[in-house]
C-alpha cells in the first residue's frame, strides 16, 4: 500500500503588494523571491508565484523517500501540503490512507513531522515538549512520561530532561524535534532539511537515528540540498526543481543516468597520450582525456572495461601505478536535468 | 520497493489512537493552565500592576487628600475590575499569538494536534477566558484592601458578576486574538498606545457611562468600546446603588461583541494558521 500518493498537486501563491504583514502560515509561505520560481500573471492579472506544477507522487510504506532540489525548488511546499499545514491550489493528496483536503485531522493523526528550525515549546522544559506533544495526541500521561524518557535516553539527552529548551544546543533541539516527531507513534514521518546549520559529526549522529527509524519499518520522507545525504539515506529520490519534478527513481538507477556514465582514472608511469589514443578506440569508453600522466576514462558499463584499458595502456608501453573508481553522481546528473548547481 | 517494505522488523507503532476532540482540547488548555503558572508572578505584573497603581493613586491617596468625594471608590472598584479583566484576557492570547506566528514558530506542535484548526484558536480564546477571571479575582481583594470599605457594594448578585466576568473575558479574549493574528510583532507597541490606551480611557473604567450626559457626543461614542459594557455590567451586579446601564444591555451588547470578535478571531487565525 502507499503511504503517499499524490496527484497533480498544485500550489500557486498570489503576490500581494508587500504589505507590512508577517507571512502567512507558520513557516509555510511562499518561498522567498530569489528569481528561481516561476512568476506570472493569472486570470485576474494580478501577479502568482507558481510552486508547485502537477506534482504525481507515491511512496509505498516503509520507504525512505528523498525530496532533493534547491532552495525555491518546492520542497517545503510539499511537505506543507501533505502535512496539512498548506492548501493545494488543485490536485489531491493521500497520506497514510487519509485524504490532506477531506480528512486533514486523521492525517495529522499519522504523521510526525520535522520542522526545517527546530521550533520547540520554549515555555516548556525538554521532557514536557514530550509529554505535551503527546497529550495533545491522546497518550495519557504516565505513558507519555515513559516514552519521552525512552527517546531522551535513546538520544543520549535524558540529564537535560528537565532543563529548559534553551539550554540545548543546536543538535540536541534538533534532536528533540525528532523525539517529539516521534512520541506519538506516526506511520509517516516528515523531515524537512533537517540537517542544515548542524555541523558535520552531530549530522552524522542524526543520519544513524534516521537509519535506525528505516529499519524499523517506517515511512521517512526527507527533503534536503545536499546531494550526500540524499544518497547516503533514501532508497528513492524525487528531483525537483521550480515546482515540477524532473527525475524519480532509485538512487542507484539515477546515478546510473548520470551523464558520462562511471568515472575511471588510472595513475600511469609517464604522459598518457597515446594510452588515450588506444583507449578512445575500445568499447563502452565514452570519452577518455589526458591530465599528464593520469587518463580519465568515462566508461557506460561501469568498472567492466578496467581490465580492457589496462591492457590497452599496456600495449601502449605504459604501466598502470594507481586506479580509482568514481561512480556518476547525482551531482552530475542534477546539473544535467536543471543546468545548474544546487546551491 | 516491496522487498524493502517487507524486511522491515516487527514494528512498535500501532494504529494511530482514536483521540476526540474534548481529550485534545483540554490537553491545549492544560498546557497553557501550566504555562500560566510558571509566569504567575509575571502574568500579574503584566495585566495587575496597571489597574492596582490606579487604585493606589485614585482609590486611596486622592480621597485621602479629599481631592475626590469618598463614594468615588465604589464608581472605581467595578471599573478595575473591568480593566485588569480586559487586559489579562487580550493579552494572554495576542501576546504569545505575535510571538508564534511571527517569530518563533512554536506553535506548530500544536498546529499539527489531530483536531480541526478553529479548536486550537477556540482553546487559545478559552484560555485567556480563565486568565481573565484570574486576575479579576486577584484584584478585587487587593482593590478591597487599598480603598477600605466600600459603600454599597454587595454580592448578592454573583451570578451576574459571573456572567458578566465570563462575556467580557471572551469577548476580550477573542479580539486579543484577532489583533494577535493580525498585528505583525514589530507593532506591538502600537496595538499598546493606539488600541488599549484609549480603550481604557474611554471603556467608562474610571468614570459611570451616566456620567458622561455631560458630553452627550462622548456618551454614545463610547458605545464602540466593549470595555464600556463590561465596566458598567460589573457595576450593575456588584454595585447597583451606582447609576448605569441596564444589566441586560451590557450583557446583551456583549454577547453581540463576543461573537463577533469570535468569528474575526477564528477566522484570522485560520488565515495565519494554513498556507
Amino acid at each position: 500500500m502507499n503511504a503517499i500518493r499524490t496527484e497533480g498537486l498544485r500550489k500557486v501563491y498570489p503576490i500581494v503588494a508587500q504589505k507590512r504583514r508577517s507571512p502567512p502560515a507558520a513557516g509555510y509561505g511562499p518561498p522567498a523571491a530569489g528569481g528561481q520560481q516561476d512568476l506570472r500573471l493569472g486570470a485576474n492579472g494580478a501577479k502568482e508565484l507558481v510552486a508547485l506544477h502537477g506534482l504525481d507522487l507515491e511512496v509505498p510504506e516503509g520507504e525512505f523517500f528523498g525530496l532533493l532540489g534547491p532552495n525555491g525548488a518546492g520542497k517545503t511546499t510539499t511537505i506543507g501540503i501533505l502535512t496539512t499545514r498548506v492548501l493545494a491550489s488543485a490536485g489531491q493528496a493521500s497520506v497514510a490512507g487519509a485524504d490532506v483536503i477531506n480528512d486533514p485531522v486523521g492525517v495529522r493523526r499519522r504523521i510526525g513531522v520535522v520542522p526545517q528550525r527546530a521550533n520547540p515549546d520554549r515555555s516548556l522544559n525538554v521532557l514536557e515538549n514530550l509529554v505535551f506533544h503527546a497529550a495533545y495526541f491522546g497518550i495519557p500521561r504516565g505513558e507519555a512520561v515513559r516514552r519521552g524518557m525512552q527517546y531522551l535516553e535513546q538520544f543520549g539527552m535524558q540529564a537535560k530532561a528537565e532543563e529548559k529548551v534553551d539550554a540545548l544546543s543546536g543538535g540536541q533541539q534538533q534532536r528533540l524535534m525528532i523525539a517529539r516527531a516521534l512520541v506519538h507513534e506516526p506511520t509517516v514521518i516528515f523531515l524537512d532539511e533537517p540537517t542544515v546549520g548542524l555541523d558535520p559529526q552531530t549530522r552524522l549522529a542524526l543520519w544513524d537515528v534516521l537509519r535506525d527509524l528505516h529499519r524499523q519499518g517506517r515511512t521517512i520522507v526527507l527533503t534536503t540540498h545536499y546531494m550526500e545525504e540524499a544518497d547516503q539515506l533514501c532508497d528513492r529520490l524525487a528531483i525537483v526543481d521550480r515546482g515540477r519534478l524532473l527525475a524519480l527513481d532509485t538512487t542507484a538507477s539515477l546515478k546510473a543516468k548520470a551523464p558520462g556514465g562511471t568515472l575511471i582514472e588510472l595513475s600511469l608511469d609517464g604522459p598518457a597520450d597515446e594510452a588515450a589514443t588506444r583507449v578512445r578506440a575500445l568499447e563502452h569508453v565514452t570519452k577518455a582525456d589526458v591530465v599528464g600522466d593520469v587518463l580519465r576514462i568515462h566508461s557506460s558499463v561501469g568498472g567492466r572495461i578496467i581490465s580492457a584499458a589496462i591492457e590497452a595502456t599496456e600495449a601502449a608501453g605504459r604501466t598502470v601505478r594507481n586506479i580509482t573508481l568514481k561512480e556518476p553522481s547525482l551531482e552530475t546528473l542534477f546539473i544535467e536535468l536543471t543546468g545548474r548547481k544546487l546551491d | 520497493m516491496t522487498a524493502i517494505a517487507a524486511a522491515a522488523p516487527a514494528t512498535s507503532f500501532g494504529p494511530p489512537h482514536d483521540v476526540r476532540t474534548p481529550t485534545v482540547f483540554i490537553a491545549l488548555l492544560r498546557r497553557d493552565v501550566r504555562v500560566a503558572i510558571k509566569e504567575l508572578p509575571y502574568f500579574l505584573l503584566r495585566t495587575v500592576m496597571q489597574p492596582v497603581l490606579f487604585l493606589i493613586v485614585f482609590g486611596f491617596l486622592l480621597p485621602k487628600m479629599g481631592m475626590v468625594r469618598g463614594g468615588y471608590t465604589t464608581t472605581l472598584l467595578p471599573g478595575i475590575l473591568a480593566i485588569s479583566l480586559a487586559l489579562s484576557a487580550i493579552q494572554s492570547v495576542a501576546l504569545p499569538m505575535v510571538q508564534d506566528f511571527g517569530w518563533t514558530k512554536e506553535i506548530e506542535d500544536r498546529l499539527l494536534a489531530p483536531v480541526p484548526t478553529w479548536v486550537i484558536a477556540a482553546e487559545k480564546i478559552a484560555s485567556g477566558v480563565i486568565q481573565g477571571f484570574v486576575s479579576a479575582l486577584f484584584v478585587l481583594p487587593v482593590a478591597r484592601l487599598i480603598m477600605g470599605p466600600i459603600a454599597n457594594l454587595t454580592f448578592g448578585n454573583f451570578g451576574d458578576v459571573l456572567v458578566i466576568t465570563l462575556l467580557g473575558a471572551t469577548a476580550f479574549s477573542s479580539l486579543g486574538m484577532w489583533l494577535g493574528t493580525g498585528i505583525a510583532p514589530q507593532q506591538i507597541g502600537l496595538m499598546f498606545s493606539a488600541i488599549i490606551a484609549p480603550m481604557m480611557f474611554f471603556g467608562c473604567a474610571y468614570y459611570p457611562w451616566r456620567g458622561l450626559d455631560v458630553v452627550p457626543a462622548l456618551k454614545y461614542a463610547v458605545l464602540i468600546n466593549p470595555l464600556v459594557y463590561v465596566a458598567e455590567g460589573m457595576r450593575g451586579a456588584l454595585t447597583p446603588e451606582v447609576p448605569h446601564m441596564p444589566l441586560a444591555a451590557s450583557m446583551g451588547a456583549l454577547l453581540l461583541i463576543s461573537a463577533l470578535f469570535w468569528t474575526m478571531g477564528l477566522r484570522s487565525f485560520r488565515k495565519r494558521a494554513i498556507g
